[in-house]
């Protein structure tokens, strides 16, 4: 059993915790290559997706998680406009929950957004995105596909490049592989780094070419395009040419090194093309281990037990 | 119908003051005077008429025993935003006067904020006609710039005349160091002080927090320290090129004081405020997302709190004021990027500055009310309330050991927006007296 009756995040999960959901996706990842890729399990629950910032791949991930355990949907999307002069999250959600559901997916720009969710509802709450925040079940896909190519992720070091302040994707994954024991190594611009990430355990680079030699897996940000505007780096030619993921670069290494994206890329900037589409690369499997570990989230905040079958 | 919190019934508090009334065995307490001993204080009709030893046999007023209370002249909060005109469904004037007096305050200045600003001196003379003959004090702060733009000088010189006591922009800078230097020579002439709010924006547009290790955790953009205390460099050096004089309004950074120690050293006029939850409250408690968490400036580290501590210690940091900004229940119950900034504070600043400060022994009682009920005064230029045969009795009374947990629907503000709703206080507001009038907190 999960400790709480919600996933907010990462921060503060213990590795017994971690590994029951990894093992319980596991189990649901073989149902997607079944023929009739449907199980009862969430049959009669309702399941409403509320996503307050636009989003295709995370929202169609949930979406299918959710059909293929039979539940009932509800999709709400809201501009982020909306927000300020229409109905307050706490009223919307409030309503929501009144015309009775179980749970509810939530994406939204502000951080502390689904926990806000966890105290005013009585239904489970996911977190898919809360603003530069958390994004559990991006990193729990992640470490997923991991340990799928590589076992046990104690002993591994996994770089995360990019941008570090506004990424999500990397706090999440900061927090669950340090809980999971593994090293990491973050390396980007040093105005995209926030400041006091070391004291969360991670070793801070600027230069790829140093991190490159020590890492089995490469897990490369989506670069926001308007971090440029504000003036964090001074433009997107000297970042591919002092960050991006190259075949020249790569090619560098002694041994092969996981290639890994959350999506969705910008090809010829943070990563190549030929990087992207290589036999190193598994972000097409992320995205297949995504619906799957999604599904292992509903069944686990559902009450299922532990892992199935 | 009933509801639990309804502003009219701050009338309750209210107790008719006595022809003649004998304040009992109160300990009483007037750092200006070095005064502390047990006394009884006598008043006619409001008025002091004798602070000793009475024999009560001798006199026929009626007696208020304040065994075990203190007796301090009557505390100013001098940073107060009470929304009118404007929104007075967060604060008017009247609510905002009665909750000083719940928390034991007999003065206040009100800040510029309003809308429309108090940017001329027909906003003074309004602010000043609602407070009429209330028994809290309303001192005006008026805008430093037009519309507080910060683009050009507000009417200054009139608005000193109609009663303003200070001028600030405050909840924003002046960021334009001509303007602000203008600003700082201009109110030379009326002998007041600038009270300046420090921040940079330029480095703080979307930011929600103090900038470091906990913003980092939570994914919050950060408010970084330095966006404070280049300001406060700034304007300690405009205020020394131009002679004027230069109050710091809610200091919140380790390097911020050690800036104003510096230059009070170099006899730089320069002067500065703290509020009670930069000290009792740290980043840390920003982990809850609890919107009454937001504050500008934000909540800091344990260290900066320590360094403000040692401020007061040392005398750095001359003035505790609360900053008390209500906002509306649906406004705060928000996701907290969209939460407007700040907390109210009038009804706690005496609780938590007793607890964190006296109990905790970084000051000592007579320190405190020098915070609360005489600097204040000194740094606008005003007389504070001594307590002396002839004055107009103007006294704060409290219990230093009271303890007590904050419940907003004692509370008589119109807001509710505070973050130590709960929490174990140390250090309880009485009663107040000022203006002939007599007002029992009923918190």
């Amino acid at each position: 059993m999960l400790k709480s009756r919600h996933l907010l995040g990462l921060d503060g999960m213990e590795k017994p915790e971690i590994e029951l959901l990894l093992n319980t996706a596991r189990s649901f990842r073989e149902i997607l290559d079944r023929p009739i890729k449907r199980v009862p399990t969430l049959q009669g629950k309702t399941v409403v997706n509320l996503f307050y910032e636009p989003s295709t791949r995370t929202r169609i991930s949930f979406e299918l998680a959710e059909k293929r355990m039979s539940a009932d949907i509800v999709n709400f999307s809201a501009g982020t406009s909306s927000v300020k002069k229409g109905e307050s999250l706490i009223d919307t959600v409030k309503n929501i929950e009144a015309m009775k559901i179980d749970m509810v997916v939530v994406r939204h720009s502000s951080p502390g957004a689904a926990h806000l969710l966890s105290q005013v509802l009585d239904a489970n709450i996911i977190n898919a995105g809360d603003g530069g925040h958390e994004h559990p079940t991006q990193a729990l896909l992640d470490m997923m596909t991991i340990r799928e190519r590589f076992g046990n992720l104690a002993k591994l070091t996994i770089g995360l490049i990019g941008d570090i302040s506004h990424s999500r994707v990397a706090l999440s994954n900061i927090f669950g592989l340090k809980a999971m024991g593994a090293r990491v190594l973050v390396c980007g611009p040093s105005t995209l780094i926030p400041r006091g990430i070391e004291r969360l355990g991670v070793e801070v680079f600027h230069n790829i070419d140093e991190v490159i030699p020590q890492v089995d897996v490469l897990n490369i940000l989506r670069l926001q395009l308007e971090r440029q505007k504000s003036g964090l780096f001074p433009s997107l030619r000297e970042y591919h040419n002092f960050f991006g993921i190259t075949r020249e670069r790569l090619e560098r290494a002694e041994k092969p090194i996981l290639i890994m994206h959350p999506g969705p890329m910008n090809r010829g900037l943070e990563i190549s093309s030929h990087v992207a589409d290589s036999e190193h690369s598994v972000i097409l499997e992320q995205v297949t281990n995504g619906i799957a570990l999604r599904m292992a989230v509903l069944y686990l905040l559902a009450g299922g037990k532990s892992e199935i079958h | 119908m009933k509801f639990t919190k309804d502003v009219s019934k701050g009338q309750e508090g209210f107790q008719k003051l006595p022809e003649k009334l004998i304040l009992k065995h109160a300990r009483v307490i007037d750092p200006g005077q070095n005064l502390d001993d047990v006394l009884d204080i006598y008043l006619v009709n409001g008025v002091i008429e004798r602070v000793e030893k009475i024999d009560p046999l001798n006199f026929d007023g009626e007696v208020l025993d304040l065994d075990g209370k203190l007796v301090s002249p009557g505390w100013m909060d001098m940073h107060v935003h009470l929304r009118e005109p404007g929104r007075e469904d967060e604060e008017t004037i009247k609510s905002g006067s009665l909750t000083a007096a719940n928390g034991g305050f007999t003065a206040l200045c009100c800040m510029p904020d309003t809308m429309p600003a108090i940017d001329t001196q027909e906003i003074i003379l309004y602010i000043k006609d609602r407070a009429r003959g209330s028994l809290v004090e309303v001192h005006p702060i008026g805008a430093i710039t037009k519309k507080r733009e910060g683009l050009e000088l507000a009417e200054i010189l009139d608005l000193v005349e109609q009663g303003a006591v200070a001028i600030s922009d405050d909840t924003v800078p002046v960021m334009s160091a001509e303007i602000m230097r203008r600003a700082l020579e201009y109110s030379r002439m009326a002998g007041i002080p600038v009270v300046a709010f420090e921040e940079d924006t330029t480095m703080t547009s979307s930011s929600y927090m103090n900038e470091g290790y906990t913003s980092t955790c939570l994914g919050l953009e950060g408010i970084p320290s330095v966006a404070e205390e280049i300001m406060i460099a700034r304007d300690i050096m405009l205020t020394e090129y131009s002679g004027s004089r230069l109050h710091i309004a809610h200091i919140s950074t380790r390097k911020g004081v050690e800036l104003v120690r510096q230059a009070k050293a170099q006899g730089i006029a320069v002067t500065a405020e703290v509020t009670p939850h930069h000290i009792a409250l740290t980043e840390e408690s920003v982990r809850s997302f609890d919107t009454n968490t937001k504050v500008r400036p934000p909540l800091r580290t344990g260290e900066d709190v320590e360094a403000l501590l040692e401020g007061l210690r040392d005398g750095t940091i001359d003035a505790i004021a609360s900053d008390h900004s209500p906002h509306a229940w649906e406004e705060k119950a928000s996701e907290y990027i969209y939460a407007p900034f700040g907390v109210i504070g009038l009804e706690t600043a005496l609780g938590i500055s007793v607890g964190e400060l006296v109990h905790k022994k970084v000051l000592d009682i007579a320190g405190l009310i020098t915070k609360y009920a005489i600097n204040p005064y000194r740094i606008l230029g005003l007389p504070y309330p001594a307590i002396m045969k002839g004055h107009l009795a103007n006294l704060s009374i409290f219990d230093l050991d009271a303890e007590w947990k904050f419940d907003p629907a004692r509370s008589l503000s119109k807001s509710s927006n505070s973050p130590f709703v709960g929490r174990r206080l140390k250090g309880k507001p009485f009663a107040v007296i000022n203006n002939r009038q007599y007002f029992r907190s009923i918190l």
